[in-house]
């Protein structure tokens, strides 16, 4: 069981972040080899500045159009991205593992704070799936994947909420945090979760096409 | 939108899916071999890393469907959204590895050609920018290739690969008209011309082939302008003259690329300096934006100018007078293919307010108004499809309405007469005018003379 542990908070843990990092630039020079050899006309169209434009536009709340016609999403939606990086990277216990095996260390937040903020992903990710089970146009979206995606990424907020508390198994607890977490990061490159990089290419496409060809906003 | 509208026809016009016997005659046509070899053929041949970036991003999020007048105009029914009409017709498609049946089929046909304008509205509120347009597109050539396009569309697109225009205009017709309506013009304005095949004028003036068929006021008016603003113009005798291109919107990207080419070659022939263009939506996004990319122009080879920006060029130079501002209240529609498509929105309400008293705006607007309900390509799907086409749009006509505005100006055909399909069937009581009809009316019929 030691073993087993000493591996899951180990090597585990760097293949994990290899794999998540590895993986998002092994997909994105495969995308960018795609296109050049199937699609290098967009090469044509793409200007960073029209790029850039609709990214800014579109990372500014509630300026474009659509984020003022439904603000409850998007709030919830900004709020949850937002922390979705913010919480595991700021947060104290982290931050101390990490020093433990580099000698670096940055701010942490308190961990009060952490706490709620943890609680408030939590609670996004829960109006996500009630959202999608009580909107007729998302619904008619949705699989059972959609629900999964949502349950890999509550499940390391949801066990180190509890692990933290040390409600109960505080050790099993300890081991499903990272275990869930590290299956999230393996996950990414290879799931819809790699709109992390994909959204703002498409976005950037978007963006251009609007911009440089046909003089419009697109937001 | 509250406000309720009572419609003329209702209530015996009963939504129902409509098909016509082109596109069962197509499907009894079809084997399960030809159908999946078709779908994977042109899903994993002719698209690439956009396509695959696209499906494979979408997160279900349903935050498009805001954007679709076919999901608003029918009671927010999720089969209509943008996203549910990818799931409808693409997800399943790359599920079954293109093993789908004839009735999924008739189903995607009908969803690509006529449950969506390829307006690209979607885009602007999907946060990842993904162009379902071209997914629907991507359907259509689909259905292309399997031979089910709706009848009446198929038609235009068969005219177009015989005569190189959309009305089977033949090329006596074409010259025939026009020296007709040069005849009738000279009686208002002496000494006018349309003149044919001049070599390196300044302005190519092109039309779309309805306006031969049954529009040729059109060309009157037209040529009344040209003549009293002084242009240096010309219009071409042989086929080419049409900008039109219904190919682009049935997938038929093969015919569409032979129209461009020889509307282009058509400019090069004459030397002209730059090509204006008639008010038209799509034959301008068949010109400025897709038929160039066909044969291998990023922009394209002529600087091509839609009538709305002309205009605005004619008014604001002074080369065209306002002799009297039109009266009644007038409000503006935007065509996606020269508002989202070119920018030229602000221009659209320049010219309107040099023309006339009191405009009125309707809101969505500019980028963000409602399609026309009739554009890429639907309102060429025909009589079969009409009735559905006017429930499709009542979100249109409840933003006509709430305008109260007396005319609607639709610098577009086909928004021009799909806007007068839902005038007509929702008792709307407006009148339905191109920009060009109010210059005509408005402005100081000057009796060009050279030198002046």
């Amino acid at each position: 069981m030691n073993a087993f542990i000493d591996f899951i908070m180990g090597p585990m843990v760097w293949v994990a972040f290899l794999i998540f990092i590895l993986g998002l630039i092994f997909k994105m020079v495969l995308i960018i080899k795609d296109i050049n050899a199937r699609e290098s006309y967009v090469y044509s169209y793409l200007t960073w500045k029209h790029s850039l434009r609709s990214i800014f536009a579109w990372m500014t709340p509630f300026l474009p159009q659509s984020t003022k016609q439904s603000p409850v999403f998007y709030s919830i939606s900004y709020i949850f991205h937002l922390l979705l990086f913010i919480v595991p990277i700021f947060l104290m216990s982290h931050i101390v593992l990490i020093n433990e095996a580099f000698q670096v260390s940055w701010v942490a937040l308190d961990d009060g704070l952490a706490d709620i903020l943890t609680v408030i992903v939590i609670l996004a990710l829960v109006f996500f799936a009630i959202r999608r089970h009580m909107v007729p146009e998302v619904k008619y979206l949705t699989s059972y994947k959609d629900y999964l995606l949502l349950i890999i990424v509550a499940l390391p907020f949801i066990t180190g909420f509890l692990a933290y508390h040390q409600f109960f198994f505080y050790k099993a607890m300890v081991i499903a945090h990272v275990i869930s977490g590290e299956i999230m990061l393996i996950l990414i490159p290879f799931s819809r979760f790699s709109h992390m990089i994909v959204a703002p290419l498409t976005r950037a496409y978007m963006g251009s096409e609007f911009g440089n060809v046909r003089h419009a906003k697109d937001w | 939108m509250a406000n309720e509208i009572e419609t003329k026809d209702e209530p015996t016009i009963v939504k129902e899916k409509n098909t016509d016997k082109a596109v069962e005659a197509g499907l009894a046509r079809l084997t399960p071999q030809r159908i999946k070899s078709t779908i994977n053929q042109v899903l994993q041949k002719e698209t690439g890393p956009r396509f695959k970036a696209y499906v494979e991003t979408c997160m279900h999020c349903g935050l498009c469907a805001e954007a679709c007048l076919y999901f608003l105009s029918n009671d927010r029914d999720p089969a209509y959204s943008p996203a549910g009409k990818v799931k409808q017709t693409i997800w399943e498609m790359l599920e079954k590895k293109g093993e789908v049946s004839t009735d999924f089929l008739r189903r995607a046909v009908h969803i690509a050609q006529t449950e969506c304008n390829v307006c690209k509205r979607c885009s602007m509120y999907c946060p990842f920018g993904i162009d379902v347009a071209y997914l629907m597109l991507m359907v259509r050539r689909i259905c292309h290739k399997l031979e089910i396009t709706p009848l009446y569309i198929q038609d235009t697109v068969n005219s177009h690969s015989a005569t190189m225009n959309q009305m089977w205009v033949k090329e006596d017709e074409w010259i025939d008209t026009l020296q007709w309506q040069e005849e009738d013009a000279r009686e208002e304005f002496e000494n006018l011309r349309i003149p044919l095949d001049k070599m390196g004028a300044d302005v190519m003036y092109s039309v779309i082939a309805p306006e031969p068929k049954f529009q040729a006021g059109l060309l009157y008016q037209a040529a009344t302008i040209m003549h009293a603003a002084g242009v240096n113009w010309t219009m071409p005798s042989s086929p080419g003259w049409d900008n039109s291109n219904m190919a682009m919107f049935t997938g038929d990207n093969e015919i569409s690329g032979r129209i461009a080419r020889a509307f282009y070659e058509t400019a090069a022939r004459l030397k002209v300096k730059r090509i204006v263009m008639g008010e038209c939506g799509h034959a301008f996004r068949s010109t400025y934006d897709v038929g160039n990319r066909w044969i291998g122009w990023a922009m394209p080879p002529f600087e091509v100018v839609h009538a709305l920006e002309f205009y605005h060029e004619l008014l604001t130079s002074g080369r065209i007078t306002i002799a009297e501002k039109f009266k009644k209240t007038v409000t503006l529609h935007d065509p996606c293919n020269v508002s989202r498509g070119r920018g030229l929105h602000d221009m659209a309400r320049e010219v309107t307010n040099m023309m006339c008293e009191s405009f009125i705006e309707m809101t969505p607007n500019r980028e963000h108004n409602f399609c026309c309900g009739a554009g890429g390509g639907v309102i060429n799907c025909g009589p079969p499809y009409k009735g559905e086409r006017m429930i499709n749009n009542k979100v249109k006509a409840e933003q006509l309405k709430a305008t109260g505005a007396e005319v609607l100006i639709a610098p577009c055909h086909n928004c021009h007469s799909g806007l007068e399909d839902i005038v007509h069937h929702y008792d709307l009581n407006m009148e339905v005018k191109f920009l060009g009809d109010l210059i005509y009316e408005t402005m100081e019929k000057k009796i060009y003379k050279p030198g002046d």
